[in-house]
Parts: structure tokens; sequence; C-alpha cells
């Protein structure tokens, strides 16, 4: 590992207090506009250079990803008149893992009447972010939540209504007003239904070419600007380029560098790792966020852990016995020898802590001996308390509780869920300004695959709320500031150098996975890189255990490309084969997650370390050295480098200055 | 406990494919079906087996993406009702047992590999018309449109539908009506849905047809295996909606 910052020649040593200049870089230019921060995306939206109606078809755009973010931009631009290319690796754009969101998505629609306002909702998610996140692209989120309810009722989401007919809401972790709105536990799969449906009536006009099980490769720079991408068709694995006027990633979060995470199986860190290597710089990689309410882990063959939507804990009481290794039945204990933890550490908020201190302190309770379940991590979430009793339940969580009665045997019903903390979004992502450009002029990112919202820790029902904003509403204005530019110019053609250079790397990395001829499969390296991050990289980090992880993934790295064994060949589809692929880009990623958990000094959000606690256990923030985002520069010989893992991953240091202007940093209290 | 997998290989669409069977140890009733697959998968790769790991498809592994799904024992997504196959878990069979995977069998469902088959035709069937035509931005304020308890409730649950096939997988003709008659009913009993809603039947059921799906001659398998326990309700709903649309015009040509 090389870590420097610029200038490189005296870059201080990790951790010593620095004079923030030397990080500061001016690509990493937010470009959001000044005025108050309620006119500012009014204010963008009417600096930004428009397209006009008959020249929208000339314009070709390429979109990576099929989930909230993805399909809504591809279903979007295609209404607007560009021609678009849609790709997703599953077998049809409805796959995409937004369909597994399950408590809702909030908006400021403020129809309780409980005092909500966007200005709520953005202070709500600054702090919650603990901080860390850019005030204006927060609060134009806030200001989008209500448009987009609105586009997904007319699209016919079946959304929770009330007896009169009108929408129902749900309170969620981190806010004090009921302001998510919901479709049972399946909130994700109905919103990315009307996103897709919208897509395949695009596709139907027309104006969207959907490629499934087609998976990015690598992005294309001509003259620096991204001009287009390299796939691999799944099903026949062909190697092909596909140019465009600009590139749009909405691929995703990358929790599976853990292995178990909450995230499906194919989800993956490629696509904005390959243009990392090409040049976009990546943001707080170290920010992910571990979600309280997961399914246990039940032994050595489990491929994944199962989320228990966040919205139990609006019902459901988290405890653990008072006595450790108590192994009477949860029925048998009573309520004095019962420790409601949250409750007791956070009576004003109870239950409803945001993930990230929730999740600590069942870490805590755990670590203490006093956890539940075989091996001892897990405590419950009872319902005994709830009233309406098993039909209310049923009512709001009846498809969460089959769920967890068909995976753990056990009637929860009847019984108290155990539940423990498990990898589920990651925050950090590739760096984007104000328009969702990334800093290879051309590439835009939206959704989980960028940075920019949730700061340190993301509030629950909020990532939808963000895939949709970006998806639906930011792109498709920003981009056309962008694509003006290009009026009256074609797309380099694929037949360019830069392509065929492209498509060769895709074709010798894929050469050399299948030659390999090693021992080991591709999934028993993966989830010993995921025990190395769960350990050292996970919940509660420390200098000297992400030194050792950084040490552990470089010889991971080594190992896979000296000793992984691919079978079959890449001429049909070939399942170990994109699993390598993936797995050699987290091998990688994880460095650099491991180096920027090392480098910031301080414990915020979702990011702990041990050596920057209050004396009750919290999370110590540093606003002095650490009021910043973290962005990466891959140094060196970049995607031409490291594709056999023995060169070592250059990774530079460069930040962008957040300020405070309307939510003053405090010390998080949910006290 | 130890158990024999009798899993169909095939190679690509035009190889004639047939049953291998296999032998899986260590398994526990915590893993799931598709983790007993892995198993047997890590154990083809060391072993060097001529035919390679089994191809299958899967994504989420919590039930509701779509993309898993096979014949099990002869029962679309196996023996456990309201189950897809990602959730089915092995407490549910006993030491020494066989048990017989195939892929989906439908020739609207090609076998691209293995227990993979290419389900294209749902997604054409969407694309027919499987949706409310409303541009972003252009939607009126969300609760101007109330929607009455009772069809909202029978939207959702014609919404759940996850596109996963079983109902094609399980109906003696390979007929697609539940599938269709899902979205159809998700959306043509809500407010929002009803200026398309006769063209929006036509169009679906003309789809359908032209994928090559059979005919449904009511035998209820589609609605005994279908993971989100989609009612059949609906297909009676679908054919009163196309029966009322013919009546109104004619079809499109």
């Amino acid at each position: 590992m090389t870590v420097t910052g610029a200038p490189a020649t005296d870059a201080p040593a990790i951790g010593a207090p620095t004079d923030q200049s030397r990080y500061f870089d001016a690509r990493l230019a937010a470009k959001a506009p000044t005025g108050p921060i309620e006119e500012r995306w009014d204010q963008r939206r009417f600096q930004v250079k428009l397209v006009n109606p008959a020249n929208k078809r000339r314009f070709h755009v390429i979109v990576v990803g099929s989930g909230l973010a993805g399909a809504a931009a591809a279903a979007t631009l295609g209404e607007l008149g560009y021609r678009v290319s849609n790709f997703c690796y599953q077998d049809s754009p409805r796959r995409a893992h937004s369909i597994a969101a399950q408590g809702g998505i909030n908006a400021a629609k403020n129809y309780q009447n409980d005092g909500d306002s966007i200005f709520r909702l953005f202070y709500d998610t600054v702090k919650g972010g603990d901080f860390r996140a850019r005030e204006s692209n927060v609060y134009r989120l806030a200001q989008l939540s209500v448009n987009i309810i609105d586009q997904a009722v007319a699209q016919g989401v079946p959304f929770a209504r009330d007896y009169a007919g009108l929408l129902d809401n749900r309170s969620f972790g981190g806010a004090q007003v009921s302001r998510t709105f919901y479709a049972a536990g399946q909130t994700g799969q109905q919103l990315l239904l009307g996103a897709y449906q919208s897509l395949e009536r695009q596709i139907a006009a027309r104006t969207v070419e959907m490629y499934t099980r087609h998976e990015m490769l690598d992005v294309v720079l001509t003259d620096g600007e991204a001009s287009g991408i390299v796939t691999r068709n799944l099903m026949t694995g062909e190697i092909k380029s596909h140019s465009a006027h600009a590139v749009v990633l909405a691929t995703g979060g990358y929790s599976n560098a853990f292995f178990l995470s909450t995230n499906a199986m194919g989800c993956n860190v490629t696509a904005i790792w390959r243009a990392h290597r090409r040049g976009a710089l990546m943001a707080n990689p170290c920010f992910t966020q571990i979600h309280p309410t997961c399914i246990p882990v039940h032994g050595e063959n489990q491929s994944k852990l199962t989320l228990m939507s966040e919205s139990l804990r609006n019902d459901g009481r988290i405890w653990v016995p008072k006595a450790a290794e108590d192994a009477r039945a949860a029925a048998d204990i009573p309520d004095e020898e019962r420790d409601y933890f949250l409750e007791r550490r956070y009576p004003a908020f109870g239950n409803l802590v945001p993930r990230d201190v929730a999740s600590r302190a069942a870490k805590a309770i755990c670590d203490e001996g006093r956890g539940v379940g075989p091996g001892g991590y897990g405590v419950y979430l009872d319902f005994r308390d709830t009233a309406g009793g098993a039909t209310a339940i049923a009512e709001r969580y009846g498809n969460l509780f089959e769920m967890y009665s068909k995976i753990t045997g056990e009637d929860p019903y009847a019984t108290p869920m155990r539940i423990y903390p498990a990898p589920h979004y990651t925050m950090g992502g590739l760096w984007v300004d104000y328009d969702l450009a990334s800093t290879i002029p051309g590439l835009f990112v939206l959704g989980e695959a960028n940075f920019s919202d949730h700061g340190a820790n993301r509030l629950g029902a909020s990532a939808l709320m963000q895939g949709l904003a970006d998806g639906y509403f930011v792109l498709p204005a920003t981009i056309s500031d962008w694509l003006a530019g290009k009026l009256g110019k074609q797309p380099v053609g694929t037949d360019a150098a830069e392509f065929r250079r492209a498509e060769t790397l895709v074709q010798d990395r894929t050469a050399r996975l299948l030659g390999n001829q090693g021992k080991r499969t591709v999934d028993s390296i993966h989830k010993e890189l995921g025990r190395v991050m769960w350990d050292h990289c996970g919940m509660a980090r420390s200098e000297e255990g992400l030194r050792k992880a950084i040490g552990e993934v470089q010889q991971l790295r080594r190992d896979f490309w000296s000793d992984v064994k691919v079978t079959g060949e890449g001429t049909h589809l070939n399942q170990e084969l994109e699993k390598a692929g993936r797995v050699a880009d987290f091998l990688e990623f994880a460095e650099l997650m491991c180096t920027d958990a090392m480098v910031r000094e301080e414990s915020c959000g979702g990011h702990y370390r041990l050596e920057h606690q209050t004396p009750e256990g919290e999370a110590r923030r540093d606003d002095e050295n650490f009021a910043h985002v973290t962005a990466w520069e891959m140094g060196g010989a970049g995607p031409e480098a490291g594709a056999d893992g023995e060169a070592p991953l250059e990774m530079i240091e460069r930040r962008e200055p957040l300020v405070a202007e309307y939510v003053q940093p405090s010390q998080r209290s949910y006290k | 406990m130890n158990l024999t997998l009798r899993v169909w290989r095939q190679t690509g669409p035009d190889d004639a494919g047939g049953f291998v069977d296999y032998r899986v140890e260590g398994v526990t009733e915590d893993m799931s079906f598709l983790e007993t697959l892995d198993l047997l998968n890590e154990s083809l790769i060391t072993s060097g087996d001529p035919h390679g790991p089994i191809a299958f498809d899967h994504d989420c592994r919590e039930g509701i993406c779509g993309q898993c799904g096979v014949m099990i024992d002869g029962v679309a997504h196996g023996p456990q009702p309201a189950t897809t196959t990602c959730q089915l878990h092995m407490r549910h069979y006993r030491d020494g047992e066989t048990i017989l995977v195939e892929p989906w069998r439908s020739a609207a469902f090609p076998v691209v590999r293995d227990l993979v088959v290419d389900r294209g035709a749902f997604d054409r069937i969407i694309a027919s018309g499987g949706y409310i035509s409303v541009a972003t931005g252009s939607a009126p304020e969300a609760n101007l449109t109330p929607v009455p308890r009772p069809q909202a409730d029978q939207s959702f649950t014609a919404a759940a539908c996850i596109g996963c096939g079983a109902c094609v997988a399980a109906c003696p003709n390979g007929a697609a009506q539940l599938f269709t008659a899902a979205k159809l009913t998700h959306l043509n009993v809500l407010p929002q849905g009803q200026p398309e809603r006769y063209e929006r039947t036509i169009a679906m059921v003309e789809a359908m047809e032209a994928e090559g799906f059979g005919n449904c001659t009511n035998h209820a398998e589609c609605e005994a295996v279908c993971p989100k326990e989609i009612p059949l309700g609906t297909i009676a709903k679908l054919n009163r909606d196309y029966i009322r649309a013919s009546l109104r015009a004619p079809a499109k040509t």
C-alpha cells in the first residue's frame, strides 16, 4: 500500500494533524449554487444548458444498472427523447436488488400533521449522517421526496392506505415524525416495479434498448472523457464495446466486500472500481452501514444474511437477559430480569435510534456475553407487547414474519425473533458533484453507487428516496448541461484505439482467470476476505486491526491470482467466471476501504474507531480535522496495473471540505 | 445429513441434456436449498468434475427478486407452500433422501444451461402494456387520488408477483395466465389504471399468446405453487376484463 496526499513528496504520516489545504483538489468542487439553500435546485435547473426536444434523439446515453436509480433514469431519459442503452447483469431489469428493500420511503409530505417539513427531513438526514454529508444535496433530496411519492402513486405503486383511501405512514429510526410511506414489507419491490414498468414502456417505444445478462467490465475514456463501456454478454461470453455521449453508473453498493451481507449474491463493486481505476475519485469507502436487525448467522455454509426490516422496531422491543448466559427460554424470563438496553440507554428515541447506534449497542451487549441464541451473537426483538396482538402484527409485517419463520424454523408470533447486525448498505461510493457528475467528464453516478447524500450513516427509508430522486429528477435535469456541449458530435466509434485497448484488457483478464489452474474456489477466497473485513473493518475498527487487515487482504489477493481455480470456458454462461471477476475487484477495493478507515481518525456514523469514543462508548467525532469527504485517486498505472495482484495499489488522498451552513454539528444525542 | 441430488445437466439450448446423480455430504438443517447446491458446486470444482459446477439462477436469496426457481421432485420451488427455492430450507429433508432437481420446462422458457432458463417472454408481456403511462414529472399530488382499501388491498396482493415463472412451469399447458392476470389486476383495479384498462388487457393477452404460452384450462396448479400466493381469482378478472374489452372495441390488429 502506498498512501499519499498531494503534494506527495512531503505527505504526513497517517493520523498526524494536517494542514487541510494540502489535500484540496480543484476537481472536487461541488458546484452547488450558493444562494439560499431552498432555492439552489431551482437556480441550478435554470443555469443548466438545455437540449431542445428535437435534438434529444441525437444523443445516446448508456445507463448501467436497472435498480431504482438506473431504471428511473433510463425510463425518464427515454421519455424525454434521448436514446438510451440500459445494462443489467440479471435476467430481467426487474430483479435488481432494490427489489429487496422492505420498510419504506421517506417523504416530507407532512400528511400526519406531526410537524414534518422539508427542512426537518433535511435536518434529520444531515444529523443522522453524523454531519458528513453535503448540505446542498441533502436539501434537494428532501425537496424531491414529495415528487417521488406523487410519481409512484401515479404509476400505480400500491402503497398502504387508511380506511379513507388516503396514504398511510409509519415511523422509522432516527426520526420523531411519521413520514415513511410503505407497501407492507415490500416497498422496494413495489417502487422498483413502478420504475421497471416505466422502463419496459420505453423499451417498447424503442427509446431504450435493454441489455440483460450483460456485465460492465470497463469504462472507456477518449480524450479524458467517458465515451463508452466494455461489457461481457454473460450468455455467450462476447466482449463488446458500446459508445455513447455519456455514461451513467447506477450499479449499487459494495457490502459484499464482507461476503456475508444483506445484498444479493451478484451485487458487486466492479463497475465503480473499474471507473475508479480509470480516474474517477472514490469517496468515503469506509462509510458502510451495519444494519441492526438481521437474522443471525447459522453456520459455515451460509451464503447471505437476511434483513428484517427496521420498521419492526416500531413495535418490537429489543432486549437481552440481564444475566449473562441465561439459558432460559425467552418467555420464562420475567420483565424485571430483562434488559431493554436501547430503551435504557436512549430513552428519547428508544428502539428507534439510528442504525449505527442500535448496531453498536447490540454488539456491545453480545461482547459482554449477554447475547442469545446459538453462539451468543443475537438479541431478542420481541412483539409480546404490541397493541392489537397477532392481527395487527400480521397486517403490518406479515411477510417479514413468514420470511423469518422459513429461515429459522421458529414461529416469531410465539417466541421473540433473534436478530444481529449485518452489512447492509454503503454510504461511500464514487465522488460526484451537485450534478451527480464524477471526476471523469461525461461519467455520472447515481444511487448507492455514489457517495453523496447519507454522510457517515444512512437513515432508514432514505435509500429508496435517494435512488429515485437521482434517477427520476436529478440526472435527467443535469445531464443536459453536459450533452448540450456535444451537439453535432457523434459518439466516438467503438473501433477507436481506446475501445480496442480496453477490450484487450478485459479479454486478457478473462483468459488469465480461466487459465489459472489453481486449487482454491472463488467462494473460499471471498469468504476469507469477508471474515477479515468483518473482524477488522466492520462495526468496530482500530489502527492495529486495520493494518493487520490490509496485510491480510494483500496476501489474499496474491493467493487469489496464484491459486484460484475458475472452471469452464469464457464462451458460455459461466457463473464461476462472473464471481471470480467480482471477487478480484473486491480484493483490491477492500484495501482502499481499510486504508480510508485508517486515515479517518475519528468515529462518525457507521465508522467507529475504538481509539475515538466517549467515556459512555458513543462515537466521538472530530469536526476540526475531519469535516471533509475523503476522495481517493488511484495513482500509478491505473487500469493497466495490478491485474495480476502483485502490483501494489497506489492511493492518493484528496479532500472536499464540508461546510455546515444550516445545520451546526453537535454531539449526536438520541437520549 | 447426506443426500443424493439427481440434477438435470444440459450444456446449452441445443444439447439433449440428462440427469446426473450427485452425493452431497454434510448438509445441515439450517442450510437453504441453494446453499446445498453451493456446497455441491464447491466439491464439483475442487474434484474437477467433468461437467463442472451446476449453473442455476439466483440473486437476492430472500424470496423477492424472482430470479431463482427450479422443479424439486416435480414441484415448482419444492414442497413448501408460499416458498421460493431460495427460501426452502433443508430441515424439511431427511438423511439419505434423493431429490430430483430440474429446470422450469416450458416451450416459452428455453433452457440456457443446466437449471437456467430464459424468461425474457415475461418482460415482453409487461412491455406490451403492463404499466400506467405517466411520464416523470406529470403526476398529480398523491392524495388527490384516494384508493378505497378493498381495491388497494386487491391491487397490492396481485402486485406481489415476483415474475419467477413457477406458474408456467407448474401448468400442464405451460400457460402464463397467472403472471399476466397478476399484473392486470394490480393495475386494472386502481383508479390510476382505468384510462388504459381495456387496451392494456387486450395488448397483454395478445402478447402472452404470441410468446407461445399455452392456454389456461383451470387446473389451478399455478396458484398451488405460487410463492407469493397470487389468487386464481385474478385469472377470472383477466377473463372478465378481456371479454369487456373485446365488446367495447375491436381488438388491435
